[in-house]
């Protein structure tokens, strides 16, 4: 199982080193000039140097180099000075935003916490909910329970979120007005009443997020339990005399579980792509909303480095849940 | 029935008679009377059965008319600007009314429905194209199985929407110099979504051609000389045909959900050649005061993702031989 991993962990290095390459090589065609902004009475030398001065006037591959290093050996050190108060790296050079020319993985730390609230939470809402209703679902095959949730999967696979989230807002922040429409990030949450707040800003983008996960999760979960239902070992467990909640949830549910935990690992960082949108909709100004913003002003590093860091997500989720399934089911340990 | 029952009802009880020349009961005329039945008309019988997907199918069918047909009928241009007449509430010239300019928001539904419509099917078809493609050539070509997986587990790993976005961002000027503005957005964005979905279809298709490739009539085929190319386009294609079709569904809803979310984020269609997104974008603006105009056009997206994909569903139990006929 180690050496899986050791393995998995190895070939996950030329993944993430080619999807850098192609995110580095897309933006290589971009047509904009950051030097567009800057009046028409700068001189050209000085223009020049400007440019030299984002790091533009090298050739491609050194730049790729520049920004390889930067990324994965200059952005740690940072990460090792901040926290041990050390002083590796000082005097290097960082990722540097051209719309704020500050670093940008600052700029990404600041914005991370929101997301992952969000986010977070709404992972966490939906799998309490989902799982439930996947285990009741299968237990009652065809039954009315059943078909609701197939049909209300349905809906929440079909809704996209900028209408659903839209739709909330519709609801319940402009006609009953119980939800502020706008995620307010500067809310300081320290007695009671501000907690009230802040959970009333938050249910909103939750559930939206929230309706999808679900509806994905408890179709898994009642796909998964209905394989384990009918096999021998439910029915040994049956004759024993087992009362029937100790065999449908801890016998048939532990088996079922293992397919689900690891579709719930691999959805991570397809949810924080899914929030780009939800965080749009609802002005959180999370990483998602970071990203589209950079977009819009055409600031490449910023681009370039929130790109990578949603693929190191999902290759690292990947990795996880590969190991995952191997550490809960001996069958497919891969040896 | 199958052969087995066949043959031991032709032969008689006494076992002197050889078969070819006993004289078939009425029982077995009537059987050999009845045409026999072709896969198709079978897929179609189960796939009545399935509720959902019939109402599925219904509703798909009726909003691509309703989209295409329909400004034959509404002759109102969408584009036309009615200042005087701007921000009206349903009535029997506008029902479902008018926007901030004044132009009628049944016609702008109609034409961008066509244009969201045609963006889900073209860019379904490349993917499709794509992803069969590969499929098949990484099942049948064991050397290009593994350069080919790995091309297709790296497409898998990349962040797809933040991709799309950077796609649209840094392609949409030359593409709209080069091919007029509506068209080169279009072809953009058909590119840019079908080189992002293809990878779920190929690797079914590569499993169900690795499956198929060694089965007796491929190497029946074979072994009379048949070439490779005939051998995939006459006998290995048809035969992975029904994946090919579930994801083709499944890929129609997915590409409608995208093409919307791209304009909603303000990088899809420009405002002029409105798609439902773009509407629904629009409408944000003016959630307070006329939610409807949201309303109306994120309505149209989720039902046409809805019925898309009860058809899928209804279309995956039909085409599943073990289901069938249960």
């Amino acid at each position: 199982m180690l050496n899986f991993t050791i393995r998995r962990l190895v070939l996950a290095v030329p993944t993430l080193l080619f999807i850098s390459l192609v995110i580095f090589l897309l933006l290589e065609l971009a047509p904009g000039d950051p030097m567009a902004q800057v009046p028409l009475t700068v001189p050209p030398e000085v223009k020049e140097k400007m440019r030299e001065a984002l790091g533009l006037g090298q050739p491609m591959h050194i730049r790729f180099w520049k920004w390889i290093v930067q990324f994965f050996w200059i952005e740690p050190q940072v990460l090792i000075d901040h926290i041990f108060g050390t002083t590796f790296s000082e005097g290097d050079l960082r990722v540097i935003s051209w719309q704020t020319r500050s670093p940008v993985m600052d700029i990404v730390v600041q914005r991370i916490p929101q997301t992952l609230w969000v986010v977070g939470t709404a992972y966490v809402v939906a799998i309490l909910i989902a799982l439930p209703i996947g285990i009741y679902s299968a237990y009652r095959q065809y039954s009315w329970f059943d078909q609701m949730g197939t049909f209300v999967s349905m809906v929440g696979f079909s809704v996209p979120p900028f209408f659903s989230g839209v739709l909330v807002i519709v609801i319940f922040s402009v006609q009953l007005g119980w939800f502020p429409s706008i995620y307010d990030t500067t809310h300081v949450v320290n007695d009671w009443d501000s907690f009230v707040v802040q959970l009333q800003q938050m249910i909103m983008p939750v559930m939206v997020l929230a309706l999808q996960i679900t509806a994905q999760l408890s179709r898994f979960m009642r796909a998964s339990m209905l394989d384990n239902l009918n096999q021998d070992y439910v029915r040994t467990a049956r004759a024993k005399g087992l009362s029937e909640y100790t065999v449908v949830m801890v016998h048939v549910l532990r088996n079922s579980m293992i397919p689900v935990v690891t579709v719930i690992a691999l959805g991570i960082p397809a949810i924080f792509g899914g929030a780009i949108i939800t965080e749009q909709v609802f002005k959180v100004n999370g990483i998602g909303q970071l990203l589209i913003g950079a977009i819009q002003a055409n600031d490449l590093p910023m681009v370039q480095t929130l790109t990578f860091i949603f693929a190191v997500l999902i290759v690292l989720f990947n990795l996880i849940a590969d190991v995952l399934y191997g550490i809960l089911d001996p069958r497919i340990r891969y040896d | 029935m199958t052969d087995h029952d066949r043959t031991d009802t032709l032969i008689p009880d006494e076992g002197l008679a050889p078969a070819s020349t006993a004289l078939p009961t009425t029982d077995v005329m009537e059987e050999l009377a009845t045409p026999p039945r072709s896969q198709w008309r079978d897929v179609w019988d189960q796939f009545k059965t399935h509720k959902g997907a019939m109402i599925g199918a219904v509703l798909f069918i009726f909003i691509v008319a309703a989209v295409y047909l329909g400004p034959y009928i509404w002759t109102i241009d969408p584009t036309q600007i009615d200042i005087r007449s701007r921000n009206q509430g349903p009535s029997f010239a506008h029902p479902f009314g008018t926007d901030q300019l004044g132009r009628d928001i049944l016609a702008r539904m109609m034409s961008g429905g066509q244009t969201s419509v045609s963006v889900g099917i073209t860019a379904m078809l490349l993917a499709l194209f794509l992803g069969s493609f590969i499929g098949v050539l990484a099942g049948f070509f064991k050397r290009l199985d593994g350069p080919l997986m790995r091309l297709t587990d790296l497409f898998l790993a990349l962040p797809l929407l933040p991709l799309l976005l950077v796609m649209m961002l840094l392609f949409r000027e030359p593409l709209s110099a080069a091919f007029g503005l509506e068209r080169g957005i279009f072809i953009l964005i058909v590119c840019a979504i079908g080189i992002t979905s293809w990878m779920p279809t190929a690797r079914i298709v590569r499993g169900d051609v690795l499956a198929i490739k060694e089965r007796e009539f491929v190497l029946a085929a074979r072994s009379i000389g048949t070439s490779n190319s005939q051998i995939i386009t006459r006998h290995i294609l048809p035969n992975v045909l029904s994946p090919i079709m579930v994801s083709a569904t499944l890929g129609i809803a997915t590409a409608i959900i995208t093409e919307s979310a791209l304009s909603f984020l303000g990088l899809g269609f420009p405002p002029d050649f409105p798609t439902w997104g773009r509407l629904l974008f629009d409408g944000v603006d003016y959630l307070q005061q006329y939610p409807e105009r949201v309303f109306w056009p994120g309505l149209a997206i989720s039902l046409t993702v809805l019925s898309v994909n009860y058809l899928g569903d209804g279309l995956r139990d039909a085409l599943d031989p073990r289901i069938r006929g249960r």
